[in-house]
């Protein structure tokens, strides 16, 4: 008896021990929770939320279990280095963004300083969504992975479909004024000019980001402009607040867009009754065809009440848990040498890595059109209730969406 | 370019109105109590708030009336518990009071409503387009916006220039201690004052709310315009705020019109030059631009005018 309860005494112990070595991975979300961004930045917690619900479901990352901190940086790259500083303190070594460039860039440069002031503290920045190129080239750093195509990458394969459409003669741009949307208009006049000479640039727009509350003076100038296309970077509300403008005056163009998904993008897009009209480019839809992808959004739907906006997200914590297994550590440093060049079975289906160059993920992309459903046994996903979904108009492989960087990687 | 002329001018003259619409009571306040409101924004917020709630539970039109007048008693509450009492502390307790209560304000605001944009339609009736210019669709719902500004405007002037209400608060912008004198409540007249320049934020709000943005950061979107109309026009004159409010909406409308830039008026610089800050301003567009141009003129109205364009008094 006596024996036994020595016994008993020392397993406790040894699973207390056991119980606080498993302390859980704690996720940074540094995104904006107020402010114009708000309703982007909501639907992205909510994903990290689920995802890291399903992570623990089946016993988290080698046994530890996964937490999201919300973080609210409003869109700012100044309070997004407050708020990153006090999940360092509180002894978060992953934080991952996605909203805004400006925040992202600057969440790169402090990842970067504070692991080379701070070895062994090392801090890494999972990217899911700040897209502008500098990130993975002049400005690359170790520590930061980014899971969402590039501008420039997103560009290139849009204008490889533009080519093909000779009904496309006048374009205009219009973009938000930060260092997403000014790579957004280069790149456009730039690989436009290389594959389409033809096409007319007849209006090049930058406004405030996140500030317009009324686009009609803009959707007066597109009009006004004679233009045939609209190419935009635009996101939140600036894109639905856009469409909602050119929905009240009638506009009728062709809709190149990066994020025609986000939160009140598709009601607006319902309302200029321009079906099949507006296309996006991402690395994945909820009507892809992939039985698992498909199986996920239906209970992610039921659970979130909103829609699949970031399979990327999916990505970068599915991939997080491989490379986490791989290195057999939870430990900053592991994970980023076993994230390099790591390949990866996407959520939409197809191969994706992550290129060891730049720590950019290379992965399948896919040109949507938003339009009603024909067949709801293989379309069966409409967006915020309207009806209308995202049907697959183009695919283009990994291997098509390769760019060059000019990243000189430093590493540790 | 007369499509876009004609749309620029629908569109800033609308925004002007809007505007007018909140520097009136704004500007009022000011000359009668010496107080810069710094809620009066945030008045404007509640309205558009109150407007959606009041439209989910009993329709558009009822919140149309209701939204304004509670916004009003929550301005006459502000009044008669708020800065009367700090009134004795000077202007600046009372300053201090209204920028605490903006904050206050959006806070409670996020906390009841959340910090994403709430989903405030345009009502059934007015969602159809009211007529068609060079082919460009002009929203039922903006002139409505624009009608409801305007009747707000004459009956604002009617009730000032030509009732006796009218006559005490002119009195009292320009006089306040002769009318006290003179046997009249100006305590009581100065809390209907600032409940009516509450309630034409409230109105301003819950007719804007369905066509710009319903969101907790709408007061501090749009505040720091309203000092630009109010210093503009001229401190306490209606009429200036009027122009003012036009005017700043036409300039916004326009500037974001046009493309000019120095590089467009002097052709572009020497490619020798390479990407400096110089390029940059060179090329800047005045689209680009349009934001700051009301503070530009803020401040140029303080150098050259600091009465402001009709104002008659300097503090």
């Amino acid at each position: 008896m006596r024996r036994l309860i020595v016994a008993a005494t020392a397993a406790l112990t040894v699973l207390g021990g056991a119980a606080s070595a498993q302390e859980s991975i704690k996720i940074g979300y540094i995104d904006p929770l107020s402010g114009g961004g708000a309703s982007v930045g909501e639907g992205g917690l909510k994903t990290f939320q689920y995802l890291a619900d399903e992570l623990n479901a089946k016993g988290g990352i080698l046994g530890h279990k996964v937490e999201i901190v919300p973080l609210d940086n409003k869109t700012n790259p100044q309070e997004s280095l407050v708020q990153a500083q006090k999940a360092v303190d509180a002894g978060v070594h992953y934080i991952t963004q996605g909203n805004g460039s400006s925040v992202g860039a600057a969440l790169e440069d402090f990842v970067t300083k504070h692991n080379s002031r701070n070895p062994g503290k090392e801090v890494l920045y999972f990217n899911y969504a700040a897209v502008d190129p500098s990130m993975t080239n002049e400005k690359c750093s170790y520590w930061h992975f980014r899971w969402d195509a590039n501008s420039d990458i997103k560009m290139e394969a849009l204008t490889n479909y533009m080519k093909g459409q000779p009904s496309i003669k006048k374009v205009y741009l219009i973009n938000m004024d930060y260092s997403f949307g000014q790579s957004v208009r280069t790149a456009a006049r730039k690989m436009l000019g290389e594959k389409r000479p033809d096409i007319q640039v007849v209006g090049d727009e930058l406004h405030p980001m996140l500030k317009v509350t009324d686009f009609s003076p803009y959707i007066a100038k597109i009009k006004a402009s004679g233009a045939d296309t609209v190419v935009t970077g635009n996101w939140g509300q600036d894109f639905a607040l856009l469409l909602k403008a050119a929905a009240d005056a009638g506009l009728k163009v062709n809709w190149y867009t990066y994020y025609a998904g986000g939160a009140g993008g598709p009601t607006a897009i319902k309302q200029t009754g321009l079906e099949n009209q507006v296309f996006q480019i991402s690395e994945g839809v909820p009507n892809s065809g992939n039985k698992a992808a498909m199986d996920f959004e239906k209970d992610f739907r039921a659970k979130t009440g909103i829609s699949v906006w970031y399979p990327r997200a999916v990505n970068e914590m599915r991939m997080f848990k491989a490379a986490a297994e791989k290195a057999n550590s939870i430990d900053p440093v592991k994970v980023a040498a076993a994230l390099e060049g790591m390949k990866f079975d996407v959520f939409d289906g197809g191969e994706g890595f992550m290129r060891k160059d730049d720590h950019q993920f290379f992965q399948p992309i896919i040109i949507s059109s938003f339009g009603s459903l024909a067949d709801k046994t293989k379309e069966p996903f409409d967006e915020e209730n309207t009806g209308w979904g995202w049907h697959i108009v183009s695919k283009i492989d990994t291997a098509q969406t390769m760019l060059p960087t000019t990243c000189n990687m430093k590493r540790p | 370019m007369a499509e876009l002329i004609v749309i620029s001018t629908l569109n800033g003259v609308l925004f002007g109105m809007l505007l007018f619409l909140l520097s009136s009571g704004l500007t009022v306040i000011f000359s009668m109590m010496g107080v810069l409101n710094f809620a009066h924004a945030s008045f404007y917020m509640l309205g558009a708030f109150f407007g959606y709630q009041l439209t989910r539970w009993i329709g558009f039109w009822p919140a149309l009336v209701i939204a304004p007048l509670l916004v009003g008693v929550v301005g006459m509450g502000v009044e008669r518990y708020g800065l009367r009492n700090t009134h004795k502390h000077g202007h600046v307790a009372e300053l201090l009071l209204t920028f605490g209560l903006a904050f206050a304000i959006e806070e409670i605001v996020s906390m009841i409503w959340g910090k994403s944009p709430v989903d405030y339609r345009v009502p059934a009736v007015l969602d159809f387009p009211a007529f068609t210019i060079f082919s460009t669709n002009y929203p039922a719902y903006k002139i409505f916006m624009l009608v409801v500004s305007v009747v707000i405007f004459i009956a604002l002037l009617v009730t000032l220039k030509r009732t006796r209400v009218g006559l005490i608060v002119q009195a009292a912008l320009t006089h306040p201690s002769m009318v006290g004198h003179l046997g009249h409540n100006v305590g009581r007249v100065f809390m209907l004052v600032f409940g009516v320049g509450s309630a034409l934020a409230g109105l301003a709000g819950v007719i804007a709310g369905p066509s710009l943005v319903t969101q907790s950061d709408m007061a501090a979107l749009l505040g720091p315009i309203l000092f630009v109309v109010i210093v503009f026009g001229g401190l306490g004159s209606l009429p200036g705020a009027f122009i003012a409010s036009l005017l700043i909406g036409l300039i916004q409308t326009f500037a974001v019109a046009l493309n000019g830039s120095l590089a467009s008026v002097f052709g572009p610089l020497d490619p020798s030059l390479g990407p400096s800050p110089l390029t940059d301003i060179w090329n800047v567009t005045i689209a680009q631009i349009a934001p700051i141009l009301p503070y530009l003129l803020l401040v140029l109205v303080l150098i050259f005018r600091p009465m402001g364009l009709l104002g008659t008094r300097e503090s």
